[in-house]
């Protein structure tokens, strides 16, 4: 199957050339790494997590996201979405091969990673967190591979695969449940010290998955000659909706229990993200343009007549996709740390080899995710063909 | 394959029980602290041995720029200096009161109080955060209550310096080696990408000494003892004083204990 | 048979690319570590035997000094009883380096024949020359 994607027009080349250079210059910025150390990065004593810590935790999400596809299609027999799951398979395992990369990077020893493996660590929640993940990444594959399989030979995936996918709706709850855990069981951390933060990222996941998804579902239509049925495109947009405003509501929630409790250590985090504390002020742009581009996303969902037009329905997810994002991916990890155990602040900025890294692996993700939708592509064209 | 879909569920479910309950028992705080099975044990009947620390402020306060003991823990543990605070590494090291004790700070105290830089270091806690989060027993408590760090383990994946609320973890960001003054031969350095801290100079205990910070101050701020005997000197200290500790609210239990 | 040179010019590219360090190397053989035992220590000593027999620290010495790490540092364990029933005490700098004072002459010898780079002395210290590691190793 892999042969079909090496075969593609000159703009497939061009995009595939593009992320091998982005990935060379991310790995020749992982080996400068590996030789200087962790302090090539913008990490220090007081922001000891940072950019990869916060992509891991937003792919975790993106790679949860899928199960929106499969609980429907399973748990309640929506036919509609049968066409358009496979994407959300092949999703999964770029997004969490991603969240695994950046785990790796962000280590100061990788080469003795499997220690975490040689001595099994029950009581810490980053052995969990390993369980899961690559749990999830072996179902997705499982379940994905198989059910490409059967497309090629246009039968039915085979039945023994079922489990795997029944399986795969608890376990995609627990990655994000999980990797909420690794943060709100940590005294101390105020702005992570929170029970819904488990509900936070699953709400916050299942509207960034599915929507990042209907953004790729949308370059394909552009790019291929198929098309995905309008319908469960519509009904996707639906649940990315729901998820949206839960995630904007759970949002609200944390700024209630803070500010109208008044305590100072649940106030002060938020703060600093949304108004600046002590003259420091770095994130507060990133953090107010989340919550605009959410409740924008939010709106052109929420109106039949903008979510149907196919342009806003892009604008409308890849707002979602930058709100979410920068909820996750910037303002939350960061904002853990911020202030210190000391009551002081100490800002973070990320240096150009942390970016190129970052970069690195994010190609790297869609550089899997380009070759796997490759072959869907192949045979939904295929199978268009021959009709 | 000789296995229907029955004994499958079966084999599932009863090691979805198994883990269940193993996971419950691990997960509580505390009782798994210990590098080895039987400590957990050994916790319980109250080992014959606490380490801790008092800090008589009363006494440190007059020595204005005094860093005798902050000296001796760099020169006996190689400790480097770093003039990049994001990439500094500290052992022992003053803060102001209002900033060693963030939620117990207040406006009217006496001036001298609040200017006076605490000595501050690992807690060694009795709940240490550092050692529940640790995937790979890197960080461990000992039976004597020392909340040791293993470096050959370590894998630096900082999530001990995420979960301890006092600071006191530090990441070797960059080889530290360039930056060691003066050399101890006696006591290994670090490398780069492990995360290091106070280790309540176990290898000085290992040889009857008392702790290098405690040798070093020469107004008797720094007392170093059992606090599992009644008639040692922390507790005879602790016994006819107040004594205040960092954050004690969050359940951690610290073992470094503050005169005021 | 389909793209038949093709696949024979692969075929040919990949073998010389895999053997390529046996060409690279030819000729240029390493000599047979000779590891030496003749540190003052060693020669002052009267029966001339590591802590356990000299077959079984060569095969085994890893796993051993993995087993004295853990055991020192994690249990606070010093002491180790060998295979005769002697008592050793656990140290790399005061029991193996004691004897072994020469790592350049004893462990680099073999590591460097086997390209293995144990991380040791990136925190320990070497017995000779450790005034100099600060300046000579900054960089690495």
């Amino acid at each position: 199957m892999i042969e079909k994607a090496l075969k593609g027009g000159p703009r497939y080349w061009a995009w595939i050339s593009f992320l091998l250079l982005v990935i060379l210059i991310g790995f020749i910025s992982y080996l400068r790494q590996l030789s200087v150390g962790l302090g090539i990065t913008g990490m220090s004593r007081d922001i000891s997590w940072g950019v990869y810590i916060a992509q891991f935790t937003y792919l975790v999400g993106v790679a949860a996201g899928a199960v929106m596809l499969v609980m429907p299609k399973y748990l309640h027999g929506y036919k509609r979405y049968g066409d358009i799951i496979i994407f959300g398979e092949f999703l999964a395992i770029a997004a969490v091969t991603m969240c695994l990369l950046f785990i790796i990077a962000d280590l100061g020893q990788p080469m003795r990673l499997m220690n975490v493996l040689l001595h099994p660590t029950p009581n810490s929640i980053l052995f969990w967190d390993m369980i899961v993940l690559n749990g999830y990444l072996f179902i997705n594959l499982i379940v994905g591979y198989n059910t490409l399989l059967a497309m090629r030979k246009n039968v039915p995936p085979p039945g023994w695969i079922k489990p795997f996918i029944y399986v795969s709706i608890p376990w995609a709850f627990s990655i994000h449940t999980v990797t909420a855990f690794l943060y709100c069981g940590l005294p101390g951390r105020h702005a992570w010290l929170t029970a819904i933060m488990a509900p936070r990222f699953l709400a916050s996941a299942f509207a960034s998955g599915p929507a990042f998804l209907l953004i790729m579902l949308m370059i394909i239509k552009r790019v291929t000659r198929w098309s995905p049925d309008p319908e469960a495109i519509q009904n996707v947009a639906r649940t990315i909706c729901y998820a949206m405003i839960a995630n904007l509501f759970f949002l609200g929630l944390e700024f209630f229990t803070s500010f109208y409790s008044n305590i100072p250590g649940h106030m002060n985090p938020l703060k600093y993200l949304f108004w600046g504390l002590w003259g420091h002020n770095a994130l507060v742009p990133w953090m107010r343009t989340s919550v605009i581009v959410g409740l924008i996303g939010v709106f052109i969902m929420l109106v039949p007549q903008l979510r149907r037009k196919e342009g806003f329905l892009i604008l409308g997810c890849a707002a979602i996709v930058l709100g979410t994002w920068i909820d996750k991916g910037v303002g939350l990890v960061i904002g853990g740390f911020i202030p210190n155990p000391f009551e002081k602040i100490t800002e973070y900025q990320p240096t150009l080899p942390e970016i190129s890294i970052t970069l690195g692996i994010w190609a790297t993700g869609f550089l899997i995710l380009t070759v796997l939708y490759k072959m869907v592509i192949y045979l939904k064209e295929r199978d268009l063909a021959a009709e | 394959m000789g296995i229907d879909r029955r004994s499958f569920l079966k084999i599932v479910g009863l090691s979805a029980l198994g883990v269940s309950s193993g996971a419950w028992e691990v997960l509580q705080p505390g009782e798994v602290d210990a590098a080895h099975g039987h400590a957990a044990a050994e916790h319980v009947e109250k080992a014959a041995t606490r380490w801790a620390m008092v800090v008589d402020m009363r006494r440190c306060k007059d020595e204005k720029g005094c860093t005798k003991c902050i000296d001796a823990c760099r020169l006996v543990h190689n400790i480097p200096v770093i003039d990049n605070p994001k990439r500094e590494v500290k052992w022992i090291w003053k803060e102001e009161y209002e900033h060693a004790f963030p939620d117990s700070h207040n406006e009217y105290m006496p001036d001298e109080l609040k200017e006076t830089p605490f000595i501050l270091m690992c807690n060694h806690c009795d709940h240490p955060p550092c050692v529940r989060v640790c995937p790979t027993k890197a960080t461990f408590k000992r039976p004597d209550g020392i909340v040791a760090m293993d470096y050959h383990r370590c894998i630096g994946c900082r999530f001990c310096m995420a979960a301890c609320p006092y600071g006191s973890r530090n990441l070797n960001w960059i080889n530290p080696r360039p930056y060691i003054k003066e050399i101890n031969n006696e006591f290994p350095t670090r490398m780069k990408g492990v995360v290091e801290k106070c280790n309540f100079c176990v290898e000085r205990l290992a040889k009857g000494l008392q702790p290098a910070c405690v040798e070093a101050c020469h107004c008797g701020a720094l007392l170093f003892g059992n606090l599992h005997d009644p008639e040692s000197n922390v507790r005879r200290v602790l016994r006819s004083n107040v004594s205040i500790r960092r954050k004690p609210e969050l359940g951690t239990h610290p073992c470094v204990f503050y005169l005021v | 048979m389909y793209d038949t040179g093709k696949i024979i010019v692969g075929l040919a590219i990949f073998v010389g690319l895999v053997t390529s360090p046996i060409w690279l190397n030819k000729g240029k053989a390493a000599p047979k570590p000779s590891p030496k035992l003749d540190t003052p220590a060693i020669q002052q000593l009267e029966k001339k035997e590591c802590v356990e027999s000299r077959q079984f620290m060569r095969s085994t010495h890893m796993q051993l000094l993995n087993e004295w790490r853990d055991r020192a540092l994690r249990k606070g364990e010093r002491r180790y009883i060998n295979k005769k029933g002697e008592k050793i005490y656990i140290s790399l700098q005061n029991t193996c380096m004691k004897c072994h004072s020469n790592k350049k002459e004893f462990c680099d010898t073999c590591h460097n024949y086997t390209d293995i780079k144990p991380y040791c002395w990136d925190c320990h210290f070497i017995p000779e020359g450790r005034k100099t590691w600060a300046s000579t190793e900054g960089h690495s």
